[in-house]
This record gives C-alpha cells, sequence and structure tokens, in this order.
C-alpha cells in the first residue's frame, strides 16, 4: 500500500516535470513528436530505475558507513554519468535496432536534472531500497506521460495561429502551465 | 581567429544580448522551481553565481591541461566540488533558506549555464575574461529570477521581500504561487522579451532604410540590410 502511494505521488500528484520543475530541458526540447517523445521517456525511465538502485546502494552501503555524506553530490554525479555511458555500450551490443531508436537521446540524460533530483530526493527522504525503485519506476511514468502529452498538444499547436513572437518556446511553457493546472486535479488521489 | 571584444562587453552581454535565461533558455529548471518569492529567487542567483564565477576561473585556469575527451567529465567534478561548498555554507549559516530551496541547490551541478559556459567560454579564453563572462551570465540570470519572483511573489501572496505591498482589499492569484503560475509567467516574459527584440530590430530596420533614402541611394535590397547588421 505505502508503495503504491509513492508510485503514484511521483507519477501524478508530484509529477517530476509538472509540479517539481524537473528535467525541463528535455521537457521543452523533445516534445515536438510523439514518437521521439516515447523513446525519450522510455531511456529516462530506465537510467531512473537504474540510478534508483546504484545511488541508494552507494549511499546507505558505502556514504553513510564511512560518514563520507558530504560527497553525495559528486559522488551521485560520476554514478549517473558512468551509468549512462554503460547503458550505451550495452544496448549497442545487446539490441542494435533499440540503440538506434535510443542513440542520441542517452547522452542527453546525464544533463537531465529530473535523474539527480529523483537520486537526491530518495536519499533526502530516506526511502529504503524497494521504495527508492518504486519511486524510480514512478518518477520515469509520470516524466514519459507529461512528455507524450505534450508532444501531443504541440502537435496540434502546430497547425494554429499563434502570434509569431510567442511561436517555440513561449507558447510551450504557456500550455505546459495549463498542463499543470491540469495535474493538480490529481491532488485528492493521495 | 574572432576580434577580441572589449573586457566592459564581456560582461555586459551576458545581461542582456546572451541573457542565459530569455535568450539562451539554460537552466530553467530553477527559474520556475524557485521563484516563488523574491528572497529564494536571490539566494539561488548568487549561490548559481558563485559557482559560476569560481568553475570558470578555475576551468580557465587548468584547461591547457585538460585532455579533450575527459574534458566534460573534468568540468563536472569541479562544478560539482564547489556546489558542495555552496551546499555545506547555506545547511550551516542558512537552514531556513536551505530547507526551502530544497534539492535545487545540490542541482546546482547539472545547471546547464555553469557546464555552457564552461564548455563554450572558460574552456576557450584565458582567466580574467572568463571571470567578467562568468559574472555577466551570471548577472543576467540574477535579473531573470528577480523579476520572476518579484511578479509571482506581489501577485501570489501581495507581499514583495516578505513585507505586504498590496492592500487587503486584492485577492491574491494563487495561481501565481503554484507550479502553473510559473510556466504562465516564464512563457508571457519569454514572449514579450521576443516582441520587444523584434520591435526594436524593425526600427533599426527602418531608420536605416530612410537615411538611404536620403543619400540617394535607390536601390534596398535585402543583402544591403543583411551585410548592414539589421
Amino acid at each position: 500500500m505505502e508503495l503504491l502511494v509513492i508510485f503514484i505521488s511521483a507519477a501524478l500528484v508530484n509529477n517530476f516535470v509538472l509540479s517539481y520543475f524537473l528535467g525541463i530541458c528535455p521537457f521543452i526540447g523533445v516534445s515536438n513528436k510523439t514518437s521521439s517523445a516515447i523513446s525519450m521517456g522510455m531511456a529516462t525511465t530506465f537510467v531512473m530505475v537504474l540510478t534508483a538502485i546504484v545511488s541508494w546502494l552507494l549511499f546507505n552501503l558505502v556514504l553513510v558507513p564511512y560518514k563520507l555524506e558530504f560527497l553525495q553530490i559528486p559522488s551521485f554525479i560520476l554514478v549517473i554519468a558512468a551509468l549512462v555511458q554503460f547503458v550505451e555500450m550495452v544496448i549497442k551490443k545487446v539490441s542494435q535496432p533499440l540503440y538506434r531508436a535510443l542513440g542520441i537521446f542517452l547522452p542527453l540524460i546525464t544533463t537531465n536534472c529530473a535523474i539527480l533530483g529523483l537520486a537526491l530526493l530518495a536519499a533526502m527522504r530516506e526511502y529504503g531500497f524497494l521504495e527508492s525503485v518504486i519511486f524510480g519506476v514512478g518518477a520515469g511514468a509520470g516524466f514519459t506521460l507529461a512528455l507524450v502529452i505534450m508532444a501531443g498538444i504541440r502537435e496540434e499547436l502546430d497547425l494554429a495561429d499563434v502570434p509569431k513572437p510567442f511561436r517555440g518556446a513561449p507558447i510551450t511553457l504557456i500550455v505546459a502551465g495549463i498542463l499543470a493546472l491540469a495535474f493538480m486535479g490529481f491532488a485528492g488521489m493521495i | 581567429m574572432k576580434k577580441q571584444v572589449s573586457h566592459i562587453k564581456e560582461f555586459t552581454k551576458g545581461l542582456w544580448e546572451i541573457n542565459p535565461i530569455f535568450k539562451q533558455i539554460l537552466g530553467t529548471c530553477p527559474t520556475l522551481a524557485v521563484t516563488v518569492s523574491i528572497v529564494n529567487g536571490i539566494a539561488m542567483a548568487l549561490a548559481t553565481t558563485f559557482v559560476l564565477v569560481f568553475s570558470s576561473l578555475m576551468i580557465s585556469l587548468i584547461r591547457k591541461l585538460i585532455p579533450s575527451q575527459v574534458r566534460i567529465a573534468t568540468y563536472i567534478v569541479v562544478i560539482a566540488s564547489f556546489v558542495t561548498i555552496v551546499d555545506l555554507v547555506m545547511k550551516a549559516q542558512f537552514p531556513e533558506l536551505s530547507k526551502s530551496l530544497g534539492p535545487f541547490i545540490p542541482l546546482i551541478v547539472v545547471n546547464c549555464i555553469i557546464l555552457g559556459r564552461a564548455e563554450a567560454f572558460a574552456s576557450k579564453n584565458g582567466p580574467l575574461r572568463s571571470v567578467l563572462d562568468a559574472l555577466g551570465n551570471g548577472a543576467g540570470f540574477f535579473i531573470a529570477l528577480v523579476v520572476m519572483s518579484g511578479i509571482r511573489e506581489i501577485l501570489g501572496s501581495r507581499t514583495f521581500f516578505g513585507y505586504q505591498v498590496l492592500p487587503n482589499a486584492f485577492e491574491p492569484w494563487l495561481i501565481m504561487i503554484l507550479p502553473a503560475g510559473a510556466f504562465i509567467v516564464f512563457g508571457l516574459l519569454m514572449g514579450f522579451s521576443n516582441l520587444y527584440v523584434e520591435r526594436k530590430k524593425n526600427l533599426e530596420r527602418e531608420a536605416l532604410i530612410s537615411q538611404y533614402r536620403r543619400v540617394g541611394r535607390e536601390e534596398i535590397t535585402d543583402d544591403v540590410l543583411k551585410e548592414a547588421g539589421v
């Protein structure tokens, strides 16, 4: 039950993009087409779950016992960078089609603040191992959902007559604001 | 080699010309997240500027020692060290502020402004220029955050720096302090800044055309205008 609450909270109520403002760069940058939004969302979810696992192990088995918590920031970011590199190599070896689909999005994920944010939030809230993993899955699902909805809206938006100075990023942000309002409707769920 | 610009220009270009928020659209996450109140906005801008200036200085000093294959990793380690300093100092000196900014102080590590300036500027220029460039970009970020948080705090909670500025008769716009308000204010600000730039460009263009008319030069093609840079 507890785990379900964490999942729903991370995916819908406290959506990473629309209420924590994490991962805005890819949200604006890669939400032009639904297909690339789905790929980006899947790649990010995958890295998020791995990060949740590895950063929990690192924090609770290495940093805390040796009283090295002050190294949290540099060690997390290095782990994420290494992890992304590693995932890229594995996918390249194992599945060529998947590599071609995700290829360009993978390096971008290192600098996605949603990943580091996830690791930091999980450590800050002192989640257990299973909770951390579920938190990662929920955050990834929420990120993918927001990205795909936004891409769907933007495909329609191309046909709309938007005033010239507002085309591109400004109108995307305003639409995101309306989307964030809609997501507030989930607030009563937990 | 491009012509060297003056030191003053190196600083002032960050304020508006290449303003990290409105022009480069970098570092949007903290801009949206922490601008609920002006105190938070200023704290965030100062923390980011500190990290930006010192990591630019450091990277510029060691730029010739870093092999280009591992430069991004090196930059991240340098940036992460300075962020750790800021995080620990803020936790010790301003615990309340640190709590209200939440994970956004550690997240300065992945703020694209810092990595962007390191890669685009500090890795190619001397220490003095890099520091000036970093200060300029930091100031540009500061301006953007103050404007955003000022609007949101005044309309959303009727206060400015915590003091009430609007009368009680004014119903606070709750949306301004919600996440949705952040997106909408940012979108509108960006749109209006585009509008302003476009207006200014058109005015310059018209001024140039009328100037050409006066000196009797008849043919004003797009190429001529492009050459004049308008």
